[in-house]
């Protein structure tokens, strides 16, 4: 290299830059694409149609559309006795969503002019927002309480090193009758074996409500995770069980639907769909063998309804709670259900 | 695109005065061999935020993955790097020089790792992929810092190194809004984002290997001859300047916390919205960008040791705003930030040139490794340190606690760095 001339140095230069953005160009091209083919329906799948969801219509499963068209990522609705029938899209475009008792709660992207930011709009039964909320990472997880009063989000934040690794979770607690805002649960008093616990290295995600106070959560800290029971007024996280991620409370909050860590699990692919029985902290499994990465939902006292991979990205399956039965494909290209109109 | 020619640069001055002029010339002109070099950082910082920024996005919505414990492998990988980064000092020394090879191998190894991560879809093999990244990073910060400093002539040395930290952070500031962009133009298009990045970081291998000399054809020194066993880590500290500055990067580094922390810190104390938080990175590195420079001539005019010091009390100057209460205005955090961004400006390249002054060129590689591992070792300890204070008093008394050590470890600083009266040459001394 140091023999060549100045010249032939700028020439192959210039010839590897002609090269090189030539690759970089194709790639992007590419990737551009297939971006805009998912913006086209697919022949053979669900049909899709603009038209008004409301989350207080008894009986329809409300959901984040996945099908390639016009309409994928958009809240959806289905009536939930034929969840194969035609979808009515909404127009608002969510990650991640929940809704109970005519509230919903969207985490969404907002596309910038510099950058993409992420925000979490409490949304009234017609779907208007009431208030939104900046969040500090990407959406990972939502929930409302049954009462429809209190709302939760988790966000993966990962902002606060340069050019590091370190990933770290921010769960968040809202009242919407009050409008207070809890940002971070990591600031509630965390107590394991009844003791307080302090550590730096607390994370907390996946909370499931079981009224406008009280609710469950995941806490990690020390690399192990706990169930933990949470209370709203008191500040407070009390660990309850190990080894239990993104807890989901049954209708009758007697159980805990949760991923379950397993040994032996390659270290890709380790969780699967267990159930806890609160009373006796019994774990059973469920009759899903595939590994599960996601907070499940009760879509009645006795089935769950959780995301696989699929052709889309996300399918959802069920299978029943009491570790009967077998998994069934429920909807194809959909992520984030909530069930309308549950007693 | 900045181009060198070594042939441009002087040869070895043979009079005083030749040396004299040379040297003014060397302090108002960056050479070409260090603007070379800052190119090379610029376009490998682009590749590299580019993945860094897109990757928790990857990871969450296009693999689905769960990133916690990710970090868990951080003190691993802080470790091994700090390893590595010797080795890579020590290998470049060899055989007379070979800072060029060692430098094209880590650059190499990195840009490697970017098409690579087309390929790998778990966890594991993309933290495999990443600790190679950082592998490369390791290896050739060393010889790239020597090559810096054999480049350019003893009295330009800060404002050279000034010149090549604004270049690598203009980098880091464009990564990501290209990356951006990118995605902008194709929604989920990581891997679009990844064959980009692999192909910038192809361009700055190309751009080293073309026009940053093998066999710098800078200036020689005129420096003792070395002596065989000094050319071990145990002979550098041997040498008094070396120690007392690598105590000093100890000392100071054991008392600055961490950015992660230090940005925790502030939006906490100032209460700023969460939509602040991933821009306060963005704050230090303009200040740091635009300063870097400047702060690099001021070090050749004042001293580089001296500012290095005064770079330590812009950071107490940062710690102070945090610690009393004023209440949150931007303006406070713009003057945080500012002043971290001066603490980088008038520490980071400057620390390199000091250490270039204290270490024979024969073993350039091997003493900058050894001053930046003990700071960055340092560093690391604070931060685990910093951690369990957070969680034990709070981020205020915490905060309060590092900020007396600092002012201790800075007036210790003081007299280890002032420069030794016996065998200083004239850029020592100033």
């Amino acid at each position: 290299m140091a023999r060549l001339s100045r010249r032939n140095r700028l020439l192959v230069l210039v010839a590897a830059v002609l090269l090189l953005s030539g690759l970089a160009t194709a790639a992007t091209l590419h990737a551009a694409g297939r971006a805009a083919e998912k913006d086209r329906a697919q022949a053979g799948g669900p049909p899709v149609r603009s038209g008004t969801v409301t989350l207080d219509a008894p009986g329809r499963s409300v959901f984040r559309n996945m099908a390639w068209g016009p309409h994928r990522d958009e809240i959806t609705s289905v009536s939930t006795a034929d969840l194969g029938g035609p979808r009515t899209a909404s127009g608002i475009r969510c990650l991640r969503f929940h809704t109970a008792a005519g509230t919903g709660i969207c985490l969404q992207a907002v596309h910038g002019r510099l950058r993409d930011t992420y925000r979490a709009a409490v949304l009234d039964s017609h779907l208007r927002e009431l208030r939104h909320y900046d969040l500090a990472g990407v959406p990972t997880r939502a929930r409302v309480s049954p009462d429809g009063r209190s709302v939760a989000w988790t966000v993966f934040v990962s902002g606060d090193s340069y050019a590091g690794t370190a990933f770290s979770t921010r769960t968040s607690v809202l009242d919407t009758r009050t409008w207070t805002l809890d940002r971070d649960l990591e600031a509630y008093r965390f107590f394991l074996d009844d003791r307080l616990h302090r550590a730096s290295d607390l994370n907390v995600w996946g909370v499931t409500f079981a009224d406008a106070n009280r609710f469950y959560a995941t806490v990690a800290t020390g690399g192990k995770t706990y169930l933990v029971g949470g209370d709203r007024e008191a500040r407070t996280l009390h660990a309850l069980h190990t080894n239990v991620e993104c807890p989901s409370l049954s209708p009758d909050g007697t159980r805990i639907a949760y991923k379950k860590r397993v040994q032996g699990a390659s270290s890709d692919a380790p969780w699967r769909l267990y159930v806890l029985d609160l009373r006796t902290l019994r774990e059973s499994a469920t009759a899903e063998r595939r590994n599960v990465d996601d907070q499940a939902v009760w879509r009645d006292g006795h089935t769950l309804v959780y995301s696989l991979p699929g052709d889309y990205g996300s399918d959802l399956w069920t299978v029943p709670a009491d570790g009967s039965g077998k998994p069934a494909l429920a909807l194809k290209a959909a992520l984030a259900p909530a069930f309308t109109g549950r007693s | 695109m900045y181009l060198a020619d070594s042939r441009t640069t002087p040869d070895a001055p043979g009079t005083a005065g030749r040396a004299q002029r040379a040297g003014r010339r060397a302090a108002a002109v960056v050479p070409g061999t260090v603007l070379a070099l800052g190119t090379v950082s610029l376009i490998t910082d682009v590749s590299s935020e580019m993945v860094t920024a897109v990757l928790p996005l990857y990871l969450v919505t296009g693999l689905r993955l769960s990133p916690l414990g990710f970090g868990l492998l951080d003190g691993v990988y802080n470790g091994a790097s700090a390893l590595v980064r010797l080795v890579g000092g020590r290998l470049s020394d060899r055989r007379g020089g070979s800072h060029k090879a060692v430098a094209t191998v880590g650059y190499g190894l990195s840009a490697v790792c970017k098409p690579l991560l087309l390929l790998v879809h778990s966890l594991p093999l993309i933290g495999a992929v990443l600790a190679a990244d950082r592998t490369g990073k390791g290896l050739r910060t060393a010889p790239r810092d020597a090559l810096i400093s054999l480049a350019s002539e003893p009295a330009g040395r800060g404002r050279a190194f000034g010149a090549h930290r604004a270049m690598d952070t203009a980098g880091a500031l464009l990564g990501p809004l290209v990356a951006f962009l990118i995605l902008r133009a194709a929604a989920d298009g990581y891997d679009a984002v990844f064959t980009v990045s692999g192909c910038v970081a192809a361009l700055g291998v190309l751009v080293l290997l073309l026009f940053v000399p093998g066999h710098h054809g800078g200036p020689r020194r005129t420096d003792a001859p070395t002596s065989r066993h000094e050319t071990h880590v145990r002979g550098l500290l041997r040498r008094p300047e070396v120690r007392r500055l690598t105590a000093c990067a100890v000392l100071l580094g054991l008392t600055t916390v961490s950015d992660s922390f230090l940005y925790l810190t502030l939006q906490r104390r100032l209460h700023l919205s969460e939509s602040w938080f991933p821009l306060l990175p963005l704050g230090t590195a303009a200040a740091f960008l635009l300063l870097a420079l400047p702060l690099g001539a001021v070090a050749d005019r004042v001293g580089r040791r001296r500012l290095f010091l005064c770079g330590h009390l812009a950071l107490l100057g940062a710690y102070g705003v945090l610690i009393v209460p004023a209440g949150g205005t931007p303006a406070l955090a713009c003057l945080v930030l500012v002043l971290h961004g001066s603490f980088y400006a008038a520490t980071d390249g400057v620390l390199a040139a000091a250490t270039a002054d204290a270490v024979p060129e024969a073993v350039r590689g091997s003493g900058l490794a050894v001053v930046q591992t003990g700071q960055a070792t340092a560093r690391f300890v604070c931060s685990i340190a910093f951690g369990a204070a957070w969680t034990a008093w709070g981020d205020r008394t915490a905060l309060g606690a590092a900020a007396a050590g600092l002012a201790v470890c800075a007036a210790a600083s003081v007299p280890l760095l002032r420069p030794a009266a016996p065998h200083t040459t004239q850029e020592d001394a100033r």
